[in-house]
């Protein structure tokens, strides 16, 4: 029987990134993914005869730029161009939308020329304040129980690259960093579509309306990613975001990666406080030097590794990691593309928002609070067949929504629920682009409760635990165990659970992976 | 003992309505609760010297704190013990929760034995140490100083197991001395002089049940007895007339306290803080810097705190030491400063006195490592002796020695001596 040094749990991308870069090290490296094929929340799927779909992920906005050159991406069929950058539309029920054009709205078109030129204003500071907290996503947390010279250097070139904003910035860098986004909107725009678009991006994925504390933090998460270079660019992969997988599998591969499908693991084997291998939910058992676990952190301590094997206090921290998404996913079958009013041609092949206003997401979040669905939703829209026409049948067209707010633990339970919330999306839907329930073939919506046992995402969270201010960091997943390693030994975390959190980025693998390499794991 | 907290019903009057409320937030009334044998503590108390145990008033003393010590080593001392913390600890995973939350092995604490243990934190500082009583397979009480309640039930987390505090609903007592099984003898508990050192048992009271265990905390012959707490006075005065030509005595907390001292026992929050207590984080201690090292079992599975333990022991992070001293002369040396060649500090006095036992001046103390790990010479107390209105600062030399600091054969002796 070949035996491994590492065993990646979960294949995602995550883990495949983990364990592409352990195997470049020079690992023998298993990844065990549960489902039939890997990819997790990244893969393209066919929902309908015909009609093939990214399953949750559907932008491309942030893979991280270590990872196509640690992993070789473009070598293995990523494509990333300029040319394949789409615009944001943020639509609009009377008069034409308002556009972003180029990486997050290096050109803003349908607005007036001095809302153009605040928006100028503000995209650039984002940017730069974003770009302060994106040295954090390719490392560590700082870690207050003590660091490394190594450590101690790269959070002196953060702590470097604030004072080079300048005495005004900085100090204004740290009075707006954990605003809420509306306050922030409200201070440099006057244009409420223009606001409410940024409202949504804010809170998009996270359990936070537009004027919740901290709310600001989701847009330089966002904007802290980037794409071809550049900060806050968007794609729609060709081939879905299954491509994406499909070029990190093979790097993987390439390196040596053996991947099992269809492999739940069922058990991490803890000997004398050290994990020393899986068991399947076959009964096989496989042992390696090293487990490093892509999938959910309180999936792998509390049902994997299991209380008996963790301190009390860790088991305290872990339970509490709130990880109840509010967003739905909406596949559509659509006989022909629909037609969003005041859209153009390129508009439709871009990302189409309904957020009308900063108010209007406020409104939709403030049921959730209480168990209950939106009852008018905000989404982001995008028709991925437009582009890639091998995602449809010919004439026909893909619809693809993320949809929020839909609670985790509605009251009513989502049996009940769910055809209520199809028929607010559809109205809504039908009020942007007349006339497109008529086209619908087929319909899947995916609410958080399906996203959870489909993906195995625990609370269908797609960051794997909230990413808000008291989740960042180093107190991802939990505080104290910040760092990718666990208090089992030779156990480590590397999903999105992990700093930096979700989103198709592969840094929360690449990190993990750095630090089992250091560790000599 | 609790008063009712219902809710009267509204009165017309804003007067009715007042006093009503005011009846319904009584409970300031009675600051400090009564225990289960309060009757007949209250009865005795002649020096109403109180202090305040776990929310319980306790008696320092009842009538005279060096003859209640007395009635301890050459009598038999009732005490009572009903505040301490006691949880009833059930199901089939009892033994596996116990054995992750505690140091020791529970694995090897058969059916009808008890032994003394202490649980961690994360850290692997110590949370408190109790006794474990294993009453059945499956089912355990376990005794502490603090409240424990919230960190239990998140510990049972992935265990088929109960835990519920009985802390009110079961009365305790202590009964030690040298006559201490006679006294039970006669009180018609049957076959007692077969238990050997913690062992428990069950034995028939008032229509229920009293568990008695040979266990107590003077380092003497003695038992603890535990009944529900609607049979303690039963239970108290069975013990004390039986016990009436043998001595027997009800005591306070002072004279329990000498003789724990020279039975080298520890008391948590006394001479150790414990980690949900202690605020300035020096103060926190792992087991093996309190004399608890001993209780810590690798060889058995996981444990709250082991990864820790093993990290401390490995990195040598452990700072401090809990000695016995003896000290020259027969001044207590109560909360004295330990110095190194007079001058340096190196450690705290957290319990000490003039043992008529061992006929030493004797002390707990915490000193700061290597003293008192690998360097024990040339140490000394630094004693304020207040004569007359005026300090007179003693330097006495200390040794370190073993605890306990006196070994009695009849605590052990088997069958438990008849007198």
């Amino acid at each position: 029987m070949t035996s491994f040094d590492a065993i990646v749990i979960g294949g995602g991308h995550n883990g495949l990134v983990a364990a592409a870069t352990l195997a470049k090290a020079g690992r023998k490296v298993l990844v065990l993914e549960a489902a039939a094929d890997v990819g997790g929340a990244a893969r393209t799927e066919e929902f309908a005869p015909g009609f093939r779909v990214s399953s949750i992920a559907h932008v491309l906005n942030r893979l991280h730029p270590d990872v196509i050159k640690t992993l070789e991406l473009e070598k293995h069929g990523l494509q990333v161009a300029r040319t394949d950058f789409m615009p944001t539309v943020a639509l609009s029920k009377d008069g034409p939308p308002l556009v972003l054009h180029g990486a997050y709205g290096e050109v803003l078109t349908g607005s007036t020329p001095s809302e153009q030129s605040a928006w100028k204003e503000l995209r650039a500071q984002l940017l730069r304040y974003a770009g302060i907290l994106k040295l954090f996503l390719s490392r560590r947390p700082p870690d207050l129980a003590g660091m490394s010279l190594k450590e101690t250097a790269a959070l002196g070139q953060i702590a470097l690259a604030l004072k080079k904003l300048g005495k005004e910035d900085m100090r204004d860098f740290l009075r707006v960093l954990l605003m809420n986004v509306a306050d922030l909107l409200d201070e440099q725009l006057a244009d409420i579509r223009l606001k409410g678009l940024l409202a949504f991006d804010a809170t998009l994925g996270s359990h936070l309306g537009p004027r919740s504390p901290t709310s600001l933090l989701g847009l330089y998460y966002r904007l802290a990613g980037e794409t071809g270079g550049a900060a806050g660019a968007q794609m729609l992969p060709k081939g879905g975001m299954g491509a994406v997988i499909t070029a990190i599998r093979s790097a993987a591969e390439k390196a040596g990666v053996t991947i099992r499908t269809a492999a739940p693991v069922a058990k991490i084997i803890v000997e004398k406080g050290r994990a020393v291998g899986v068991a399947l939910d076959s009964g096989e058992m496989l042992r390696a030097r090293t487990i490093v676990s892509a999938i959910n952190p309180a999936t792998t301590m509390l049902d994997l590794v299991g209380p008996r094997e963790i301190d009390t206090g860790f088991v305290r921290k872990v339970k509490n990691i709130r990880m109840k998404g509010d967003a739905a996913k909406l596949h559509l079958a659509l006989d022909r593309p629909p037609q969003f009013s005041g859209v153009d041609a390129a508009g439709h092949k871009g990302r189409l928002v309904i957020a009308p206003s900063p108010d209007h997401v406020e409104r939709a979040f403030n049921p959730s609070k209480y168990g209950e669905f939106s009852a008018e939703p905000v989404m982001e829209i995008t028709l991925p067949s437009l582009s890639d026409p091998s995602l449809a049948p010919a004439g026909a067209c893909v619809l693809s929504a993320v949809v929020q707010y839909a609670p985790y633990a509605l009251k009513e339970g989502w049996d009940a629920g769910k055809p209520k919330f199809l028929k607010a999306i559809m109205t809504q839907l039908g009020t942007y682009a007349p006339g497109i329930g008529k086209s619908v073939l087929h319909t899947e919506l995916l609410t958080p409760a399906d996203i959870e046992a489909r993906y195995r995402m625990p609370g269908g969270h797609w960051h794997h635990g909230e990413l808000q201010a008291d989740q960042m960091l180093m107190s991802r997943p939990v505080s104290g165990w910040s760092g990718y390693d666990t208090p089992v030994e030779g156990l480590f975390l590397a999903g999105a659970g992990s700093h930096p959190g979700g989103g198709v980025s592969g840094a929360p693998g690449l990190n993990a992976a750095k630090r089992i390499i250091a560790m000599k794991g | 003992m609790a008063q009712a907290t219902r809710k009267k019903p509204v009165s017309k009057t804003a007067d009715a309505a007042t006093s009503a409320r005011t009846a319904a937030q009584s409970h300031f009334r009675t600051l400090r609760l009564g225990t289960p044998f309060q009757p007949r503590i209250d009865a005795l108390a002649r020096t109403q010297d109180w202090y305040n145990w776990a929310g319980y008033h306790a008696p320092h003393s009842l009538w005279d704190e060096e003859l209640e010590y007395f009635a301890i080593r050459s009598q038999a001392a009732l005490f009572d013990i009903s505040p301490m913390t006691k949880y009833r600890i059930e199901g089939p995973d009892a033994e596996a929760f116990l054995d992750r939350v505690t140091l020791r092995d529970v694995t090897k604490l058969k059916p009808g034995r008890v032994h003394y243990t202490a649980w961690c934190d994360d850290e692997g500082f110590v949370l408190d140490d109790g006794t474990l009583f294993r009453l059945s397979p499956t089912r355990f009480r376990l005794c502490s100083q603090e409240r424990h309640l919230p960190w239990l039930l998140d510990s049972a987390i992935g265990f088929d197991v109960t835990v519920e505090e009985e802390t009110e609903a079961v009365a305790g007592l202590a009964l030690q001395g040298p006559t201490s099984f006679a006294v039970l003898r006669d009180a018609g508990f049957a076959g007692v002089e077969t238990l050997k050192i913690f062992d428990l048992a069950e034995f028939p009271h008032d229509g229920g049940i009293v568990t008695i265990s040979r266990t107590g905390f003077t380092g003497d012959l003695g038992c603890e007895l535990f009944v529900p707490a609607d049979k303690a006075l039963s239970l108290w005065d069975r013990l004390m007339s039986a016990g009436e030509l043998r001595g027997i005595r009800a005591i306070g907390y002072t004279a329990l306290n000498r003789a724990r001292l020279e039975a080298g026992l520890i008391v948590a929050n006394a001479d150790f803080t414990t980690a949900e207590h202690a605020i300035r984080a020096d103060r926190l201690r792992m087991p093996d810097e309190i004399g608890l090292g001993f209780m810590i079992d690798l060889e058995k599975g996981h444990f709250n705190g082991r990864r820790a333990i093993l990290e401390a022991r490995a990195k040598r992070k452990l700072r401090h030491v809990l000695v016995g001293l003896e000290i020259e002369g027969n001044i207590p040396a109560e909360h004295a400063i330990v110095y190194h060649k007079k001058h340096q500090e190196v450690g705290l006095v957290s319990a000490a006195m003039w043992s008529p036992m061992a006929k030493r001046n004797i002390a707990i103390a915490s000193l700061t490592r290597p003293y008192g790990d690998t360097m024990v010479e040339d140490l000394w107390v630094e004693i304020y002796a207040m004569r007359e209105l005026q300090y007179q600062k003693l330097m006495k030399r200390a040794k370190v020695v073993a605890r306990p600091f006196i070994k009695l054969d009849r605590r052990t002796a088997n069958p438990p001596a008849d007198f």
